[in-house]
């Protein structure tokens, strides 16, 4: 399997308030990273390995801006500029450790880890409805012990809902209910609707809130490939026939599965999500109880792909067959290596 | 970060001559393709003086471009321990061997104020930065370009070109030597000033920013250690434990004479930086002309200790004492 990433490209390395005037390690892209805030809020990060010896930045500790190695003392600015060395007046000119760029958008923390020149901050992924004041939410990160891809293939076929979820969101409608894929040069869109039938409990229970409905509903599930690694997940039900899949939504209820799923290293990953919902939101319980439910629901994935992983290494000359139903998944697959494949061709990588 | 070195054999694509006195040189490795890198960046080349390999440094010109040979630019120096003169003997065609690039001189992008400084051939890697910096958004950048006159220095209209009026000449055989002081108000409290040239200028641009109201690590510099307040000129080194009385003549450095006599010490990066080579000084006549960055100017003055792998003697000789304290 391809395990590859590109590095020109923006990745969440935490969520917002995770990220304190302290000292944070986190990998990224294989690369040791050590993150924290100045005492102005800025967040900052740096390559996580002393100029000097190598000891990891994030043993040491942060003094006011400043990040103070913990073997010789060696101290570093927040631009990763050394700023101290013991025993001598001077400071090696050359003494630095890398600094990638970094910004805070939408409630996460992301870094760019490959040409610091192209760090555009206009190519992070649309993800406002995490900090949108007509969408109420809330989300969590876990670290999975898989590659990132296999995160992406699993959040592009949402037919499994319908084995690993069966007691809250997946039903036979979801596996069996046609769908379409589509694509550009970025993303990749898979759309499913399930028209005029009997709704699964979760999405009963959110109606409920909003309007007294007993009846049958059509749902639907808009998952949107961002390459590399982000997927949004337009889903909700609507009152049956009353116009949603034309486009009025107003009989129903909508909610967005964020998604955006950082490389760590070749096996293992960030996987920052977050459920938005555009009724109810006030309630703040409604929030408390969908991040808990989606985190149940998460869970029950993670021991899927890490299982998937384990048994990928215990096999290793074996390829994937691919169904009908992992289109969505092969044209993520394809973008994704066509970033690669062009940063290789330039040589990206050897930055 | 300092990274392994790897070697590859690369040939000389083409020389073209871009200043009075400076060459530029054109490289592809023999692979076929160069690696990419970022601006700021040199490449080490493992030349031959006196039939014995050396390694000199030079900065890679422009930004880098995939599939393109590696650009460098050499100035022929009066003063050359052979480096130089040897880069200029190259012939298209001919076999040399290289690094990867690496970058000891990275630029930073989490200011939008930058000042570029170069003096003399210290142009080479600031002209890869211009041409990043241009293309960025909402970036206010400025180029200070000093030299002699504008026929020894190369690249004056691709910088014109790339900046306007934010170029700023200044050309020492009509106005002098720079003021250096001026800098100080052509900055602000968010500038990074990027810095590189001859040793005496690149020591005023530092004094005065070190004595000016701004953070000192917003002042970023690079030096191969090659030039110094004198001419470099044969002398004498007497170290009186071992009873030995060494030549070190002007095209080498102590560091050199010392493992031809087998005299030894520590050192690492033979370039000034990291004070490992560093030896007592007993006495000496003349001047000491200090080539290091390891040293502050006030441990300089007191003419105790001495870098023996980039510091020389002018006009005179010197005693001096190693490490070695066995019998």
């Amino acid at each position: 399997m391809n395990e590859s990433f590109p590095l020109n490209a923006w990745y969440a390395v935490a969520w917002d308030v995770e990220l304190k005037n302290e000292l944070l390690a986190r990998v990224v892209c294989n690369k040791p990273l050590v993150l924290y805030r100045k005492k102005d809020g800025t967040p900052v990060a740096l390559e996580d390995a002393c100029w000097h010896r190598l000891l990891p930045l994030s043993k040491g500790v942060l003094r006011g801006d400043t990040v103070v190695c913990g073997y010789h003392g060696l101290e570093y600015t927040s631009d990763g500029r050394c700023s101290h060395m013991p025993s001598q007046e001077t400071i090696n000119p050359s003494a630095c450790v890398r600094s990638y760029p970094v910004a805070q958008k939408y409630r996460f923390i992301w870094v760019w880890m490959g040409n610091p020149a192209l760090a555009d901050e206009d190519l992070i992924p649309d993800m406002h409805w995490n900090d949108d004041p007509d969408w109420a939410g809330d989300g969590q990160m876990i670290k999975v012990n898989c590659n990132y891809r296999l995160v992406v293939d699993n959040l592009m076929d949402l037919t499994h809902e319908t084995f690993v979820h069966s007691g809250s969101i997946g039903d036979r409608n979801v596996a069996e209910a046609p769908f379409d894929v589509h694509y550009d040069d970025k993303t990749a869109t898979v759309t499913r609707w399930m028209k005029g039938i009997k709704p699964p409990p979760f999405w009963k229970g959110q109606l409920n809130k909003v309007v007294n409905h007993n009846g049958e509903v059509d749902r639907w599930q808009i998952i949107k490939f961002e390459a590399p690694c982000t997927i949004n997940i337009d889903v909700g039900v609507a009152i049956a026939n009353t116009g949603a899949p034309e486009g009025n939504r107003t009989q129903g209820v909508n909610g967005y599965v964020l998604n955006t799923i950082t490389p760590s290293t070749n096996q293992t990953c960030l996987y920052f999500w977050a459920f938005s919902r555009n009724y109810n939101l006030k309630d703040q319980s409604n929030t408390t109880e969908l991040k808990n439910g989606v985190a149940r629901i998460f869970a029950q994935d993670e021991e899927i792909l890490e299982a998937q992983q384990k048994a990928i290494n215990a096999n290793p000359n074996r390829e994937f067959y691919n169904l009908n139903i992992d289109a969505g998944a092969m044209w993520a697959r394809r973008i994704t290596d066509k970033m690669v494949e062009e940063e290789l061709k330039n040589e990206a990588d050897a930055l | 970060m300092r990274y392994r070195n790897s070697w590859f054999d690369a040939t000389v694509i083409s020389r073209l001559q871009v200043a009075e006195n400076v060459l530029q040189i054109q490289i592809m490795p023999a692979s076929g393709t160069t690696k990419s890198f970022t601006v700021g960046s040199h490449i080490d080349v493992a030349i031959l003086i006196n039939n014995e390999i050396e390694i000199r440094s030079y900065s890679l010109v422009g930004e880098s471009t995939p599939n393109t040979p590696y650009t460098i630019a050499v100035k022929l120096l009066k003063s050359s321990k052979g480096g130089s003169k040897y880069m200029w003997s190259l012939e298209q065609g001919n076999k040399i061997k290289i690094s990867q690039p690496i970058n000891n001189f990275e630029l930073s992008f989490n200011t939008d104020d930058y000042f570029l400084i170069a003096a003399g051939i210290g142009i080479t890697p600031l002209l890869g930065m211009v041409q990043t910096l241009v293309k960025k958004k909402g970036v206010n950048l400025k180029m200070l370009y000093c030299g002699k006159n504008k026929e020894e220095m190369p690249f004056i209209e691709d910088l014109a070109t790339l900046l306007g009026d934010n170029l700023i000449l200044h050309l020492s055989d009509e106005e002098g030597r720079y003021n250096t002081s001026n800098l100080i108000d052509i900055a602000n409290s968010t500038t990074q000033i990027y810095l590189c040239g001859p040793l005496p200028f690149m020591n005023a641009v530092r004094k005065n920013w070190e004595e000016g109201p701004y953070e000192n690590s917003n002042l970023r510099f690079e030096t191969f250690g090659a030039s110094g307040l004198f001419a470099p000129q044969d002398f004498l080194v007497k170290i009186p434990r071992f009873d030995l009385e060494l030549k070190v003549k002007k095209d080498q450095t102590i560091l050199q004479a010392f493992q031809d006599a087998q005299v030894e010490v520590m050192y690492d990066c033979k370039k000034g930086e990291c004070g490992l080579c560093q030896v007592d000084i007993i006495e000496y006549s003349g001047d000491i002309d200090h080539r290091d960055f390891f040293f502050s100017e006030l441990e300089k003055g007191e003419n105790k200790k001495m870098c023996v792998c980039v510091s020389r003697v002018a006009n005179g000789n010197i005693t001096i004492d190693t490490p070695y304290r066995g019998v």
